[in-house]
């Protein structure tokens, strides 16, 4: 397409540019042309490229001439954090008033007053910036179908960010809605580089036979980026980067501003912390992460964007595109884990398409080094491993049906057809969206005995509408994809003698999750907020803590590696740089030094087997895996071979599993039991695990019922829970875990196992990669009998004793206790 | 800290007395009475889920039918000449009235040929309509106290109401498991409805109730373990 720009963009509009020294770049003519057409869009830029200028271009030369009648809503804003649709709003006022343009831009979020919400939907301002639950919390107004019909144009900043994830299923539903509602509707994608960009496009459409056009900005300077090199040995575990605090402060001196960022809350704490110590020259630097008070959050964006900070730690929350301001630098301490995940993030710095973004990778540990190696191949060949998109959640689709239902009476025929329009839903059956409107009128069970409390119910006429106000609002209480850990206050305070808080308590210093919480005893120390606390204990809804004297060591608690489990592409790579001692001259000594002694003392794991070492280590008999498949899927793959070996009787007594391997250990001798029996270890790893082991683990699973309970959050079948509310009044709601326990005796087919099911697959037990992996190194595991733990061993085995146990060790435990009861019974000295 | 009276080192820690009369703690969380030939059983709170159901949360309707299934399985394994019910049996007053046919069904075959005494409690005060069997507030039981909500008055007294669950923390990980809260005074007994969640017998609830402390008998997957106050964590 060779669009002619005099009559693309108005001359208004191209003074104004040219009162910048700017002119309009290619892609954003493209879309104007594209947008005149009526067509939807695809946009796939590297960060500063213009996107979000682009998307909204075509918008304000629609409205720029201000001859419109009544007030309605002309473009719909949606971005994945509400911060950033404030940003942008921000942004796009600069250009509106020196232009003199004649519309009305405003953000709708969690934080807007409900008195301008509500009048938000009676007199919509031109342009409205939002976010995918206000999204669905407006269509499920009975006014929706009046406030969107004129809606002209749809953006959806950081695209990539929001699918694959039920946030993303919740909006795909919500466009297909508004595709209905507004006839004239086109849709814009604005995206970072991604690896499938058709997936991401048929996104934008409710027909596949007419697929956007993708428009794709190329180029941009190469990334300086390199690999923090440090003369000081790395340990072989531990994911705080301590040894590299001294370079990475040198690093901060040298530049204008720099976002470190980190993959854990604790990573942050830690780094802070440290970077604190280092602190001679009294920098301003600041902590960002989502535990801590919104106030104090509030104050570094403030602070950052008055370009007043030298450095910000921070984690993912400060991931997507919100101009924080002039970085010159980012720094990412710790395992990269994607190398999309890491290229989104070297984008923070330097927000113009021309001058080179410049970043380091720090290695936290030995073993990251190739993680870090393997994200520089891979930036330096723009390779992507964005997910896969997911088939829709039916989680989401039920909230979504009763949020349909709450807008307006509706048919199942009809509405099922405008959820086939819905990329990742295109492909369900008539039969599960049916499933799905009787689980969200009586609970869908095989015992109907709630028809009397149906939430909707079908009239004569054949429409689903809400039984009373009571149900929608119940929605309205529950809607959005996102729940949240169940958070405590962290207070200042001290817990009397009869485990009350002693007073009032002091100031609260922000959340921790409860289940973090629950895991200090009284007198450990923990940093927060950049300070060394004492955890005194828990009462109702806070953890009382005092200040630590200083000089304090905190006790930092074990958490394996971040949220983010290692890509399979990345892991990939990294198996390939194992196998190939010939790719070694680019690593550093210290990794060649111990991939050297791994091959001489054992092997090396291979790139398609899989290296599987036993050996004896004080009495116990251990095994030791390298699957590279990150640590969901291992920790699932621990779990099963445990219950393998239980049945061998073999006495398993554990395991552990970081994001490249897994140990399991024992009493009887492995290595011995193989040698009689050489297909022994081909059968422990057999796919078969998968059938009814899995089964029968995913029974008393907790990752299970935990992924169950964020699937009945999200259907609405339990209260969210909030933060602040009262641990007595939890009490009284249903504990999900019994629920599931229950469900899954009565009702085993229901359809909210079945999502929880489909998000075990890929969430929290990562079945699908490890299956995958299963049938990749079926008939290629490589044993290998040790008489003594491996070079490469060592790092997993370090993780022994950090990590919980699962299930299993339970009664062992507990007797374990009552053993400490009979010597207490007994006047034996306890120690 | 003094070691716990109760704890004689060749007994076994399911099996225990309050003054004359010899308890024994079973797996499912019954109470089982051998000199009485009786079974307690504590919180049953049939109907749970459809009460909640009136609320708009349309939980599993098969609350009723797993507590019963369990309860009937330890009827039939001791096969009492008479059981006690702890009070909270009923959910809310008229969750008798909401039972299934079925579930109505089953509960009459459990009551049959025996003695069956409903405690009412708190979320039953009343006696259940048209369910049968005898209803009181408290009775006692060879010079046991028995009630729904524990009291501070002098023991001995078996008592249910506070649904306890014992927490331990061991090597790398923790445990939270229902149990019976027990001293040489006192025992009150965990809940068995499907859907009765548990209070921590660290919570100062317990507290006045155990002033010299408590033995929690936590319920395992094989057996019944004694774990003292020691080893108990709170929540």
């Amino acid at each position: 397409m060779k669009p002619d720009p005099c009559a693309l963009l108005p001359e208004r509009f191209e003074a104004w540019f040219a009162s910048r020294g700017w002119s309009a770049r290619a892609h954003q003519l493209a879309l104007l042309a594209l947008a005149r057409a009526g067509r939807s869009a695809l946009l796939v830029a590297p960060t500063g490229a213009g996107k979000t200028l682009a998307g909204f271009l075509p918008s304000m030369v629609e409205l720029a001439d201000g001859v419109r009648g009544e007030p309605r809503m002309h473009t719909l804003y949606i971005s994945p954090l509400k911060a950033l649709a404030v940003d942008v709003a921000r942004n796009l006022e600069t250009p509106s008033r020196e232009m003199g343009l004649p519309f009305a831009i405003e953000t709708r979020t969690g934080d807007t007053p409900s008195h301008k919400r509500a009048r938000q939907m009676e007199r919509p301002p031109d342009i409205l910036l939002t976010t995918p639950e206000q999204l669905a919390l407006m269509l499920a107004h009975r006014d929706a179908r009046e406030l969107f019909s004129g809606l002209r144009r749809v953006v959806l900043d950081e695209l990539h960010a929001l699918v694959a994830s039920k946030r993303g299923d919740l909006l795909s539903l919500g466009l297909a809605r508004l595709f209905s509602l507004a006839p004239d509707l086109a849709a814009f994608g604005l995206s970072a580089t991604v690896r499938e960009p058709q997936a991401l496009a048929r996104y934008l459409t409710p027909d596949p036979a007419r697929p956007p056009e993708i428009v794709t900005v190329t180029g941009g300077a190469r990334p300086d980026i390199r690999m923090l090199e440090t003369d000081r040995a790395l340990p072989q575990v531990g994911h705080t980067a301590a040894v590299s605090m001294p370079a990475i402060y040198d690093l901060i001196r040298a530049h204008r501003t720099t976002l470190v960022f980190v993959n854990t809350r604790m990573q942050a704490e830690f780094v802070f912390q440290a970077l604190w110590n280092l602190n001679d020259d009294a920098l301003p630097i600041a902590l960002h992460h989502g535990s801590l008070d919104v106030e104090q959050r509030r104050k570094v964006e403030a602070a950052m964007t008055a370009g007043k900070l030298r450095a910000v730690v921070c984690t993912a929350t400060l991931d997507l595109g919100v101009d924080w301001g002039d970085v010159d630098l980012v720094v990412n301490v710790g395992a990269p884990k994607g190398a999309s995940r890491i290229m989104q993030r070297i984008g923070r710095a330097n927000h113009t398409l021309d001058e080179p973004s410049k970043a380091y990778l720090v290695p936290a540990n030995r073993f990251e080094i190739l993680e870090c190696r393997a994200a520089l191949d891979a930036v330096e060949e723009a390779a992507q491993d964005t997910p896969d998109l997911n088939p829709g959640a039916l989680d989401v689709l039920a909230q979504h049906v009763l949020g349909m239902a709450c807008a307006e009476p509706f048919a199942a025929d009809a509405l099922y057809e405008e959820t086939l329009r819905a990329a990742p839903y295109a492909a369900l059956d008539r039969e599960t969206f049916d499933e799905v409107i009787r689980f969200v009128a009586t609970g869908g069970y095989a015992l109907t005995a709630y028809e009397r409390f149906a939430r909707i119910v079908q009239g004569a006429d054949g429409l689903w509408r809400v039984r009373d106000r009571h149900v929608a609002q119940q929605y309205r209480m529950n809607v959005g994809t996102i729940v949240e850990a169940t958070m405590v206050k962290v207070r200042l305070g001290r817990i009397g003698r009869a485990g009350s808080p002693m007073g009032r308590g002091g100031r609260v210093l922000g959340e921790v999750e409860e289940y973090f919480a629950e895991t200090l005893t009284p007198g450990d120390t923990f940093l927060f907020a950049g300070e060394v606390l004492t955890f005194h204990g828990l009462t109702e809804d806070a953890a009382l803590v005092s200040r630590a004297s200083a000089g304090t060591d905190p006790k930092i608690p074990s958490y394996a590696g971040g949220k983010f489990p290692l890509s399979t592409f990345l892991a990939e790579r990294v198996r390939g740089y194992l196998a190939e001692p010939e790719s070694w001259a680019r690593l550093p000594a210290q990794l060649v030094e111990l991939l050297e002694s791994q091959r001489r003392r054992s092997l090396l794991p291979g790139r398609e087997n899989l290296l599987v070492e036993t050996f004896m280590r004080g009495g116990r008999s251990y095994l030791v895996a390298y699957p590279f498949e990150g640590r969901l899927a291992h920790q699932t793959l621990g779990m099963l071979l445990t219950r393998r070996l239980e049945r061998a009787r073999m006495k398993p007594l554990g395991f552990v599993a970081n994001d490249y391997g897994l140990a399991v250990w024992g009493l009887r001798d492995l290595g011995l039991a193989a040698a009689g029996d050489p297909g022994l270890i081909d059968a422990l790893f057999a796919q078969d695990m998968l059938g009814d082991d899995l089964e029968a683990w995913l029974e008393e699973s907790n990752l299970m019922k935990r992924t169950f309970r964020y699937c009945a959050v999200i259907a609405g079948l339990i209260e969210r829970r909030f933060p602040g509310q009262k641990k007595t009044q939890r009490q009284v709601t249903v504990s999900t875990d019994l629920v599931y326990d229950v469900l899954r005796r009565h009702d085993p087919g229901h359809i909210l196992l079945r999502a929880a099911r489909a998000d075990a697959a890929t969430g929290l037990l990562d079945i699908r990669r490890l299956a995958k992996m299963l049938s990749r190194v079926e008939g290629r595991i490589v044993h290998k009998a040790l008489d003594r733990v491996s070079p490469l061993a060592v790092s997993i085995m370090l993780e022994i004793g950090r990590e919980r146990i699962y299930g299993e060790g339970a009664d062992d435990m507990l007797a374990e206790a009552e053993a400490m009861l009979m010597r207490e019974a007994q006047g034996e000295d306890l120690v | 800290m003094n070691a716990p009276a109760l704890m004689p080192r060749s007994c076994a820690p399911h099996a225990f007395s309050l003054g004359r009369l010899a308890l024994v703690c079973d797996l499912s969380g019954v109470l089982c009475l051998p000199d009485e030939d009786a079974l307690l059983v504590a919180d049953l709170h049939f109907e749970k889920g459809s009460s909640r159901a009136r609320r708009g949360f349309l939980l599993p309707p098969y609350d009723t039918r797993d507590t019963l299934s369990r309860l009937a399985a330890v009827i039939a394994a001791h096969d009492p000449r008479r059981v006690i019910a702890m009070g909270d049996s009923f959910h809310d007053p008229h969750a008798a009235q909401r039972l299934c046919a079925e579930d109505r069904e089953a509960l009459a075959g459990l009551m049959r040929g025996r003695e069956w005494l409903w405690l009412t409690g708190n979320h039953d005060p009343d006696a259940p309509a048209g369910i049968g069997g005898d209803a009181a507030a408290e009775i006692e039981v060879a010079g046991v106290r028995l009630r729904h909500e524990p009291s501070t008055a002098p023991g001995p007294e078996i008592a249910g109401h506070l649904h306890p669950v014992a927490k331990v923390v061991g090597r790398g990980g923790r445990v939270r498991r229902r149990c019976f809260a027990t001293s040489g005074e006192r025992c009150v007994m965990p809940a068995f409805g499907a859907y009765a969640g548990g209070l921590n017998v660290r919570d100062p609830a317990f507290a006045p109730l155990f002033p010299d402390g408590l033995v929690a008998r936590v319920i395992g997957r094989e057996r019944v373990y004694g774990v003292g106050a020691g080893m108990l964590a709170g929540d």
